[in-house]
């Protein structure tokens, strides 16, 4: 069966707890590198997980599959809010965390079994902003954009 | 993995026309073995690997095992960087100056 994939990596300077915390921790950590945006979840095989907007929509939703702190992360995951993306189903969203030197190695897998997928087109346009940002906040203290559209 | 040393391996990766037709080749189709970039590429099958190698040392592509297959993928992420570094302030007083015109345009219209 046809599928679409990306794989996002970075080399983050810090430590895979931080890391984790930062990817996993609800709230307002979260928002400062998400655009506003945070996941709700209890972080463990078979828990429910959501991604919620900052006026409290919920924008995507399921499941935690597999949670192995500080190194992987698979997500069960369903868009919810426009009914194009939502009709594709499922698709699955693995976060690996692997030292590398001085630094953790994060690697972001997004795939859906279909192609081509219109939510794939959709998260792989975000995933390297909120990506970079998480970089920036966890080496420099600071985020770089502030809005994933910066407008006026 | 000094900042300065990523930046160098970064650009030096980019100043190639063949590694940057490697980059084009994914980003129409992404997650290929070495033997389909080949295919579209006038080169020895050992050229294609070693410019490979110097995309995925600068961590513009990123790959995956897939049984025996590896797969190639296109990693944006460290250009989303060089964007964020140099282009990204540049942009909002520029999306600023079009909604500026659109409203004045706008305005004289109604």
């Amino acid at each position: 069966m046809a599928r679409s994939t990306f794989i996002y990596v970075t080399y983050i300077r810090t430590t895979p707890e931080k890391l984790w915390s930062a990817l996993t921790e609800d709230g307002e950590f979260q928002k400062q590198y998400w655009f506003g945006v945070h996941c709700e979840s209890r972080w463990k095989g078979g828990s429910p997980w959501k991604m919620v907007s900052s006026d409290g929509h919920v924008l995507d939703a399921g499941e935690i599959i597999e949670a192995e702190p500080p190194r992987r992360l698979v997500i069960r995951w369903q868009h919810q809010s426009k009914p194009e993306l939502k009709a594709e189903g499922e698709s699955r969203c693995t976060i690996e965390l692997e030292p590398f030197g001085t630094a953790i190695k994060l690697s972001i897998t997004h795939t859906i079994e279909r192609e081509p997928s219109k939510l794939i087109e959709a998260v792989s346009g975000g995933w390297p902003k909120i990506i970079s940002n998480l970089k920036s906040l966890l080496e420099t203290g600071s985020i770089v954009l502030r809005d994933p559209y910066p407008a006026a | 993995m000094a900042e300065r040393h990523d930046t160098d391996v970064l650009f030096k990766a980019l100043a190639d026309p063949n590694r940057r037709k490697l980059l084009d080749l994914l980003h129409a189709h992404d997650g290929r073995t070495l033997n389909e970039l080949c295919e579209h590429l006038d080169m020895t099958r050992q050229g294609v690997t070693q410019h490979l190698g110097v995309l995925e040392a600068a961590n513009l592509v990123a790959t995956v095992w897939r049984g025996r297959e590896k797969l190639h993928f296109l990693n944006p992420v460290p250009l989303q960087e060089i964007y964020e570094r140099w282009i990204a302030k540049f942009e909002k007083p520029r999306l600023k100056a079009i909604s500026d015109l659109k409203k004045r345009l706008e305005k004289a219209n109604g």
